[in-house]
């Protein structure tokens, strides 16, 4: 099977015990799958490329979170915003400085970061619930800056962007765009599968797990505090300008409280403190919806549509699906789809003799 | 200078601050009973609201047996939610128990959405007068009603917390679990009854908004205003979410009245609170009354 690993723990160096990938085997299954998703474009319709693509962009922001909430411990309510963030900061850099949208992309990224480390910095001094609510408050804050600031977001009216051109070859159609998105979700993920392996990733775990222990072996709190709120800031920088690249508009309304409350599901229902189940997270947070709109579609005309007005309440339901979701995995599941995936695997290795 | 303006919006402030303080008084209930911050403040506030009107107009009960009805309803939703879905987290970090008080947030909204529609709503006309002059400011009646409503739960509060079993219990929980438990206080109910007596205080504020501006989903916005008066306060302290919730109301008036006079920003009544949350949050994170929570190893 995928990681099939011996029964016992035969790792010998800190090196082994560190490595990404356990087993031969489990290095193979990656290159094959990746290799089948570049494959996608030429098997998957318009519709289920867009899914993967937004599946992408956010499972990036959502893996920023994860460093976040689940890798430092820290909790923050206002991830969309810098989502947005990076998204007009893309999109401004291209039209008023002339950058090409490709530089502009990582460009965006290192701004919102910036940004991210200045929110960051007073944060660091606070922990639970008084950052959620420092969050929040940045959430709004910020909301109002996009709203008000004409010269950056275009207003009410927003901002419309412009498709990625490398060496003259455009990704402006789902099909290449697709690339891009990958190529990008490749880079974020194995930077952040890596930075958890290296001294400073083991530092924000030990934040995580016992923040005054952590102290107390001499790791500087308020840095890695800052830090990891700068890595988020990033990762959703990234995120959002890829966002904003993909759409070719970006509209002020959109990044709202409910957005950010959206990452925090997907980081909760991938599993916190898992790189990998930040993308399950964000494919879960993709396909729920439109899994609900199947639903409501299967049902349309049925008498339990007609009693309900399913139809035209589509995304009230959507809505409240989400929030439903959020609540069933923590009472549920609070480990998430990563813990899940590792029982399935766990099953299947023993299997037919697993009980 | 516009001084009637200024008056008008101080006792508009005075007024909306005291319906804060009640949201945020209820909030801190929560929060000292078992230690929940709850995210879902202002949904209690619209539940409590759609429901009222909905015994008012759908069933066309007179407005005291339809509020009574409220209250009977707020108190088994406060019971329920308390049970089905926060008794299973206790114990669990602070970060999941907020995002299941945030989940609850966003599905009692959204349902409110499904069931009652995103239009604002009117209540029938309760008062026979609509405004009345007082000191030559025109002020509407429910206003008045719901300050003396305000002043009548904080009091009802304060007798409940010094003189009643109950309220003693939930002190004494508030203050440590284990001894309390050792003492004979049923924990479970206790957070059980704090959950009740918060859902059907915040619905008592939702209808008064209800009747004031019309029932719609801003009124869980109510909600998100408390964290700033209750930061204000101190997160653990009752008459710090009094004196919150009338600072906030203030604020945010009076940011208004400077907005509109001089800077023409737009926008400063809703964002006021927030800078203001930010900046306590860096000063003074236990706010004006808060216990500082000193940790040891």
């Amino acid at each position: 099977m995928v990681a099939m690993t011996p029964a016992g723990d035969y790792r010998t160096s800190y090196r082994a015990d560190t490595t990404i990938f356990p087993t031969r085997n489990s290095r193979i299954a990656l290159f094959i799958g990746l290799a089948l998703l570049c494959c996608a474009p030429l098997l998957l319709g318009r519709y289920e490329l867009s899914l993967l693509i937004n599946i992408g962009f956010l499972g990036i922001a959502a893996l920023g979170l994860n460093i976040l909430v689940g890798f430092t411990g820290q909790i923050s309510i206002g991830h969309a915003a810098f989502f947005g963030l990076g998204a007009f900061t893309s999109a401004w850099l291209h039209e008023h400085l002339g950058i090409p949208v490709m530089l502009c992309i990582p460009l965006a990224g290192i701004v919102t970061a910036l940004i991210g480390l200045v929110f960051g910095a007073p944060a660091a001094r606070l922990k639970g619930l008084y950052l959620a609510i420092a969050t929040l408050a940045a959430q709004f804050i910020l909301e109002d800056f996009f709203a008000r600031a004409r010269w950056f977001t275009g207003g009410v009216a927003g901002r419309m962007t412009e498709s990625p051109v490398l060496f003259g070859f455009a990704f402006d159609r789902d099909e290449t765009f697709f690339y891009l998105t990958l190529a990008w979700v490749v880079i974020m993920f194995v930077a952040a599968a890596n930075l958890m392996r290296s001294r400073d990733g083991r530092a924000l775990v030990a934040v995580r797990d016992h923040y005054l222990s952590a102290e107390m072996m001499g790791i500087n709190l308020a840095y890695y505090r800052t830090l990891s709120f700068g890595i988020a800031s990033l990762y959703a920088g990234i995120g959002g300008a890829l966002y904003a690249h993909y759409l070719l508009f970006v509209s002020v309304e959109a990044f709202n409280i409910l957005f950010s409350i959206q990452f925090l599901g997907m980081v909760i229902i991938g599993g916190l403190g898992s790189v990998m189940g930040s993308l399950m997270g964000a494919a879960f947070m993709v396909m729920l919806p439109e899994v609900t709109q199947w639903g409501a579609e299967a049902l349309a005309g049925s008498a339990i549509d007609q009693a309900l007005r399913l139809g035209a309440s589509i995304s009230f339901l959507r809505e409240m699906v989400v929030g439903a979701a959020i609540i069933l995995f923590l009472i549920f599941e609070p480990d998430g789809l990563a813990r899940r995936w590792r029982l399935i695997k766990a099953y299947w290795k023993l299997y037919p003799y697993s009980h | 200078m516009d001084l009637a303006l200024l008056l008008q919006l101080t006792l508009n402030g005075l007024i909306v601050g005291a319906l804060y303080g009640v949201v945020a008084m209820s909030f801190v209930l929560i929060y000292k009973a078992s230690q929940v911050v709850n995210f879902a403040q202002g949904e209690f506030l619209l539940v409590g609201a759609w429901v009222c009107w909905w015994f008012l107009t759908e069933w066309q009960l007179p407005f005291y047996a339809g509020f009574l009805f409220t209250l009977v309803f707020m108190t088994l939703f406060g019971l329920v939610l308390q049970v089905v879905v926060l008794r299973p987290l206790i114990g669990e970090p602070v970060i999941s128990v907020i995002m299941a008080t945030i989940g609850l947030g966003i599905f009692f909204q959204a349902l409110m959405k499904w069931i009652f529609g995103v239009f604002a709503k009117p209540f029938p006309p309760i008062f026979e007068t609509e405004r009345v002059s007082l000191l030559g400011l025109e002020v509407q009646t429910v206003y008045l009603v719901s300050l003396g409503i305000s002043l009548l739960i904080m009091a009802a509060f304060g007798w409940f917390f010094t003189a009643s079993k109950h309220g003693l219990a939930m002190r004494a929980t508030a203050f440590d679990q284990q001894v309390a438990q050792s003492l004979g206080v049923s924990v479970p109910k206790v957070f059980a009854m704090s959950w009740a007596i918060s859902a059907v205080v915040s619905s008592v504020a939702g209808v008064v908004v209800g009747v004031v501006n019309g029932v719609s989903s801003a009124l869980s916005f109510y909600g998100i205003k408390v964290f700033p008066a209750v930061i204000l306060g101190g997160l653990d302290s009752i008459i710090g979410a009094v004196l919150g919730g009338v600072i906030v109301g203030l604020l945010e008036n009076w940011a208004h009245y400077i907005d509109s006079e001089w800077l023409n920003w737009g926008n400063m009544f809703q964002i006021a609170p927030f800078y203001a949350l930010v900046i306590i949050l860096l000063i003074k994170p236990y706010g004006l009354f808060g216990t500082k929570n000193i940790e040891r190893v």
